[in-house]
């Protein structure tokens, strides 16, 4: 209860301020506008339009989801959450508020990518679901914990992509090779260990997190 | 009543190699209001913040006894009303929105009553529905009050609390700090001769130093 009041103090605060909204959807439109530009009248594989999709995806993350925690270091408002709730409870709200953003991010994506590819031909709807669901909440959870240790560097913009790469590497390496099992119509037994795979990682993820979250926030 | 004590036990600071204070052993309770003073940079605001569990001491350690029974590390901001010139809110709301989050994060429902009668007694309850962004920086410096007193804490922890106030304020806010002080363990961090005066004891900061 109290990591949702969190989240809602965070989502009105976002709503006011366009702090990350804003941001994403730029980023969304350029990076998409920038393929469709290079791409020209050729012809794409579907494989390719399935790796540009996790590739949209991952660098939106990193220009949106940092927000949790560097907007709050930024105008000072750190130590005041220090003072109103415990540790658990503010990664928590931060990763309920970057969950929201990052389906939200990537069902705008995914629809923009369905409606501008034609390549973009998912045969096994249930599979992609599955695989955008936990993709999902991998995404939020390694987000929020990087964002949390980046909000205290200088150097803030070009340490969280550097960061995020190796522990989102396995992630978006799965997801592409789901995706592809998608676009050739696999079933989803068949993609089992694919799927085992994203699941481990986001309970890994949410348990390490959890775990140093701790050491992270105290100063 | 409620019995709240803070000990420090044999505290020392370092910031990289340079040494903020040395050796501090001191007990605080409830009922009194105690002083910490010294010149800029003798680690005043360091010493509240380590007090608060915001930041670490590099050695020693700060226990919390709630009615004689340690306070969790975890659970110590119930406990904790914190004012100082460097705690900021958020701008975007307005007061009443502020202190309304504030009180639904510390999973404690909204008094009203008490919101209202210390943004009242802090002269803003005329302003409580403006944005904090259009507030001046002695109208931020009392909303600081509302936000640290609201939850009834039993440890009130103030770093230059007069700071940006006007005389009117600060004869205020030395009104509501006796008050507190009637029942909680007040802290007061400042090198104000009128904010010092308030306090029963004072530890000079100074005196906790040693030669590198």
């Amino acid at each position: 209860m109290k990591a949702y009041s969190l989240f809602k103090k965070d989502w009105q605060s976002e709503l006011r301020t366009r702090y990350a909204i804003n941001a994403l959807a730029m980023f969304i439109l350029v990076t998409i506008s920038v393929i469709m530009f290079s791409i020209g009248s050729e012809k794409i594989s579907e494989y390719l339009t399935g790796g540009l999709l996790w590739v949209v995806i991952f660098f939106s993350a990193m220009s949106g989801l940092s927000r949790a925690f560097v907007s709050e270091e930024e105008r000072g408002t750190t130590m005041t959450l220090h003072l109103i709730a415990a540790p658990s409870t503010i990664f928590s709200g931060k990763l309920i508020f970057n969950l929201l953003l990052v389906f939200l991010m990537n069902f705008v994506i995914t629809f923009l990518f369905s409606i501008l590819f034609n390549s973009f031909i998912i045969k096994n709807f249930t599979l992609f679901a599955i695989a955008f669901l936990f993709g999902n909440i991998g995404i939020a959870i390694s987000s929020t914990i990087i964002a949390a240790i980046i909000s205290k560097a200088s150097s803030k913009g070009t340490l969280y992509p550097v960061l995020s790469f190796p522990i989102l590497l396995p992630l978006i390496l799965t997801l592409l090779e789901l995706t592809k099992f998608a676009m050739d119509g696999n079933s989803v037994s068949s993609s089992f260990v694919e799927i085992a795979v994203l699941v481990c990682y986001d309970v890994i993820m949410l348990t390490a997190s959890y775990l140093l979250f701790d050491f992270i926030w105290e100063e | 009543m409620i019995n709240y004590t803070v000990e420090l036990n044999n505290l020392i600071k370092y910031f990289g190699r340079r040494l903020i204070f040395d050796g501090i052993n001191f007990s605080f309770s409830s009922q009194h209001i105690y002083g910490i003073s010294g010149p800029n940079g003798s680690g005043k605001s360091t010493l509240v913040k380590i007090i608060a569990n915001l930041i670490s001491p590099t050695r020693g350690k700060v226990i919390h006894k709630n009615n004689l029974k340690e306070v969790e590390s975890i659970k110590l901001h119930n406990h904790i009303g914190f004012v100082s010139p460097y705690l900021f809110l958020y701008d975007e709301f307005t007061a009443e929105e502020n202190l309304l989050h504030f009180s639904n994060i510390r999973g404690i429902s909204f008094d009203k009553e008490r919101s209202d009668y210390l943004l009242n007694e802090l002269k803003l309850i005329d302003r409580k529905n403006d944005l904090v962004r259009g507030y001046s920086s002695g109208m931020k410096q009392r909303l600081k009050f509302i936000f640290a007193l609201l939850h009834q804490p039993s440890l009130i922890i103030l770093d230059e609390p007069t700071s940006n106030l006007d005389n009117l304020g600060k004869e205020k806010v030395y009104e509501l700090i006796k008050k507190e002080a009637e029942n909680n363990l007040v802290i007061i961090a400042s090198n104000e001769d009128s904010d010092i005066a308030l306090c029963s004891q004072v530890i000079e900061l100074e005196k906790f130093k040693r030669a590198n």
